[in-house]
């Protein structure tokens, strides 16, 4: 293995793949800052310059700058505006926003990208490892395995999403599994509640409804209550990079739990980040002390480095599918399993034997770019979280323009921007009725995976006894049932304990 | 577009005409723009096949510029309601289609139907196959079609599309020619991607119907065997695939990619399109793009396109009713 990866080191550290990376990171950051444009769109664009290269250690160079690049400027458009771009963005900004707004959005930049990088370095050490003994791993799953795993989450994350009422946030939920209903499903090959408009038989757009749900409704609050927007006007304070020694502290083992669990998951194909960060950010809020836990949502050191170092652990964590089976677990990954066949690579189990020499220099590019990315990013931070300095008549008009074309640039399609309007303004309503939006978005992410993964289990068993047939199955469900009950036990222990105490006064 | 550039594709047309007639194998320039609208995202399908014929086009030197548009939405149909809607304006304008055109517009989910549009030429196509992990104790079509014919529950078969979309209607087509029926077959639908790849080695399904160029890449991969392939003969580049029809099912299908005119076009115009792209098929470019793709080369020009298409949405046509799914 030693000489395998001095053989990836020798091929990435050339000049020419040192400069592809760079020029890769930099395109990637800045292109992935625009909600619209994850590192899917991102990668498709860059694959003809990519295959144009020749050598595929070169192209794979350039492509995993990409798309760290892009993860990374998708984390900063969740943490400055509320804008998340990806679904496994949107954990980032339920703790990276609330510290932006408090006038630390340097700091909330800076911590994403060292947990990214921490992330995405654990997770390529981890691929260099382990790679082909995780291979069973990533077939362990079966579909009721992953409808355990999305009940599991959605259990995990959804409930307490909301801040406190518990009973608001599951009905949200609710709502937000309802709407992944709409258009097709995986089993049937009707569109199913689109009300007759073609727009709809996709079903909703993710991008467009977390821009209605999250940057939207932001965006009027700003308006209407001038005063939120003041405290982060400090324009001294507001690119400032510094982590105190404290935070720090409360990074290290979040990030290093959610460094290997990330990774773990992302290894499941169909699993991948989004789940990876939901998860990351459930398990560390429980973890928490409970004084901490009363900061999640508001701003946690805790909360923006869980899923931050989750998601790109879970990246680094879906190249092993990828490299040993050829199976793309994610989107993104099916692009660059395209652009691999392209240039003559097949991916597979033969791939470590028949040109170690690319399967190294895939894993240690990937490497450098994290490197590259830290490097490139920490410079930059200041400048892009000074953003947030620019006065408000100008900066609610640009946050607007941003999510407006964010729905509109991957479709084309110009009623996606009523939608967006149109769910935004019930989603404004909605808050100011005081119902948290995170678990409806979460619901919709996961509700439309749990639904296929549902229907092909109750199609494959004839009936829902996968349920108790497989132990896997029956134990994250088991497991999702604890986690739900868990805080409503919690806060019931604590009533009768204090109502102990005063009753013995 | 405007009418200037209108005018510079008539005259673009007409010069066409004028050389391409004279020097039919060379690749003189006859369009300074076209205009592809893609009804998916980025990377998917539809998208490849466009860049890939604008590349091929523009680095022969038989278009000038080629631009591209992803328009998404309506499983393909927000596009092509785009392009009726504009047809005027959108005669420099090529849209890229496949065989799902057809399976949707009979099952209602696009209203349009291949004839609303001038088919110009079908161009590239898949076949398809069934495979099965290398360590399957199903070794050939014939153990598949005992193992189906002993219980179809125990090969269960996925495919990257919804019931009653072209995965599952292939493997039907298949059966249905080996003798069985088709409508016991029990298939488990997965979203596109490696999902049904991972659900195949994992165990969860026993067989895989699949486009033929990525069942070749598994299968040089040595992860799964290719039971049988939906051409009329084998292939020349990969002669140790059996057909399906040599092992007693006596079937042909191929997933085309072609290009579509705005409704309104006029013949001379529809005329060039289709002879620059017959020109493009011939140059060394189109040919690197192709191999580098895995594509194969299919060529159905105007009135063929037409009965190909008709002929292929009859044989659809009667599958779905088969399967209770019209």
């Amino acid at each position: 293995m030693l000489d395998g990866i001095l053989l990836g080191l020798t091929t990435a550290l050339s000049i020419q793949n040192l400069f592809l990376v760079t020029m890769g990171c930099i395109i990637g950051t800045l292109i992935g800052m625009l909600p619209g444009l994850g590192p899917m769109s991102i990668i498709a664009i860059m694959i003809p310059i990519a295959i144009g290269i020749g050598d595929p250690s070169g192209a794979m160079i350039l492509l995993a700058g990409v798309y760290y690049g892009a993860i990374f400027g998708g984390s900063t458009s969740s943490i400055l505006i509320n804008a998340p771009g990806v679904a496994s963005t949107v954990a980032t900004s339920f703790d990276g926003y609330p510290m932006a707004r408090r006038g630390q959005a340097g700091k909330a930049l800076t911590i994403a990208a060292i947990s990214s990088f921490i992330g995405g370095s654990v997770g390529a050490i981890l691929l260099m490892i382990f790679a082909p003994a995780l291979s069973s791993v990533a077939l362990l799953f079966h579909s009721a395995e992953y409808f355990a795993l999305m009940v599991l989450g959605l259990a995990a994350i959804a409930a307490f999403a909301g801040q406190g009422n518990v009973a608001k946030a599951v009905l949200m939920t609710i709502l937000g599994l309802i709407m992944a209903t709409v258009g097709e499903g995986a089993l049937f090959n009707a569109a199913r509640f689109t009300m007759g408009f073609p727009s709809l038989q996709s079903g909703f757009g993710f991008i467009t409804l977390a821009m209605a749900m999250f940057a939207l409704p932001e965006a009027m609050f700003l308006v209407m209550h001038p005063a939120r927007s003041g405290k982060g006007g400090k324009a001294g304070e507001i690119g400032k990079l510094r982590i105190t020694r404290q935070d720090a502290r409360d990074m290290a083992p979040v990030v290093g739990r959610q460094s290997i669990q990330g990774f773990f998951i992302g290894v499941l194909p169909g699993a991948g980040a989004t789940i990876a960060s939901f998860l990351g950010y459930a398990v560390e809020r429980n973890l928490a002390s409970p004084k901490e836990r009363e900061q999640f949502g508001k701003g946690s050191v805790k909360g923006l480095a869980a899923p931050e170092a989750a998601n790109n652990a879970a990246c680094s964590g879906s190249f092993v599918p990828l490299l040993t089976l050829g199976i793309p677990g994610s989107g993104t990954t099916a692009i660059l399993l395209g652009a691999l066949i392209s240039l003559n690579v097949t991916p597979g189990p033969r791939l470590m034997t028949d040109s170690p020499e690319i399967f190294w220099a895939v894993i240690i590019s990937m490497y450098i770019g994290n490197v590259v990315l830290l490097i490139l990013n920490l410079p930059l931070i200041p400048y892009i979280a000074k953003l947030l300095a620019v006065p408000r008549p100008y900066l609610i008009p640009f946050i607007l323009f941003f999510t407006l074309m964010g729905s509109y640039i991957g479709q084309n399609n110009p009623t996606e921007l009523l939608i967006l309007v149109l769910l935004g303004l019930g989603a404004t309503a909605l808050r100011m009725a005081n119902y948290p939006l995170a678990p409806l978005l979460i619901g919709f992410i996961l509700g439309r995976m749990m639904e296929d993964n549902f229907s092909r289990a109750m199609q494959l068993y004839r009936g829902p006894s996968f349920i108790w047939e497989r132990p896997m199955t029956a134990a994250l469900l088991v497991l999702a049932a604890i986690l739900l009950v868990l805080p409503s036990w919690r806060a019931r222990r604590e009533r009768k304990r204090s109502l102990d105490s005063s009753m013995g006064d | 577009m405007n009418s200037i550039s209108r005018r510079a594709l008539g005259v673009a047309a007409v010069s066409m005409i004028a050389l391409g007639a004279a020097f039919p194998a060379m690749a003189e320039q006859t369009h300074d723009r076209v205009h592809f609208l893609i009804p998916g995202g980025a990377g998917g399908g539809w998208d490849g096949a466009a860049r890939g014929v604008g590349e091929a086009l523009t680095a022969a030197g038989i278009v000038g510029n080629a631009s591209f548009e992803n328009m998404s939405g309506g499983g393909g149909g927000l596009a092509f309601t785009y392009l009726i809607d504009n047809a005027a304006s959108n005669y420099g304008t090529l849209m890229v289609q496949s065989t799902p055109l057809i399976i949707r517009g009979l099952t209602g989910e696009i209203s349009q139907t291949f004839r609303d549009a001038v088919p110009i030429a079908g161009v590239l196509g898949d076949f398809a196959a069934l495979v099965v992990a290398a360590d399957s104790p199903i070794q050939t079509f014939a153990d598949f079609l005992e193992a189906y014919k002993a219980n179809p529950d125990a090969v269960a078969t996925g495919g990257g599309s919804v019931p009653g979309g072209m995965d599952h209607l292939v493997a039907s087509l298949v059966l249905e020619a080996a003798g069985l029926n088709a409508e016991d077959v029990q298939y488990i639908p997965y979203d596109a991607g490696g999902t049904a790849m991972a659900g195949l080695l994992s165990g969860e399904i026993q067989a895989l119907s699949t486009g033929f160029s990525e069942a070749v890449e598994m299968a040089a991969a040595g992860e799964v065997r290719i039971l049988g392939l939906t051409s009329a003969e084998r292939l020349p580049e990969f002669p140790d695939v059996p057909t399906f029809a040599e092992q007693g099912a006596e079937m042909e299908f191929v997933n085309w990619r072609g290009f579509f005119g705005a409704p309104g076009l006029p013949e001379d115009q529809a005329a060039a399109y289709t002879a620059a792209l017959e020109a493009m098929m011939a140059t060394p470019e189109w040919e690197a793009v192709r191999a580098r793709n895995g594509w194969t080369n299919i060529w159905y020009a105007g009135d063929d396109f037409t009965a190909f298409l008709a002929n292929q949405e009859e044989e659809m046509r009667q599958m779905m009713v088969d399967l209770g799914f019209l």
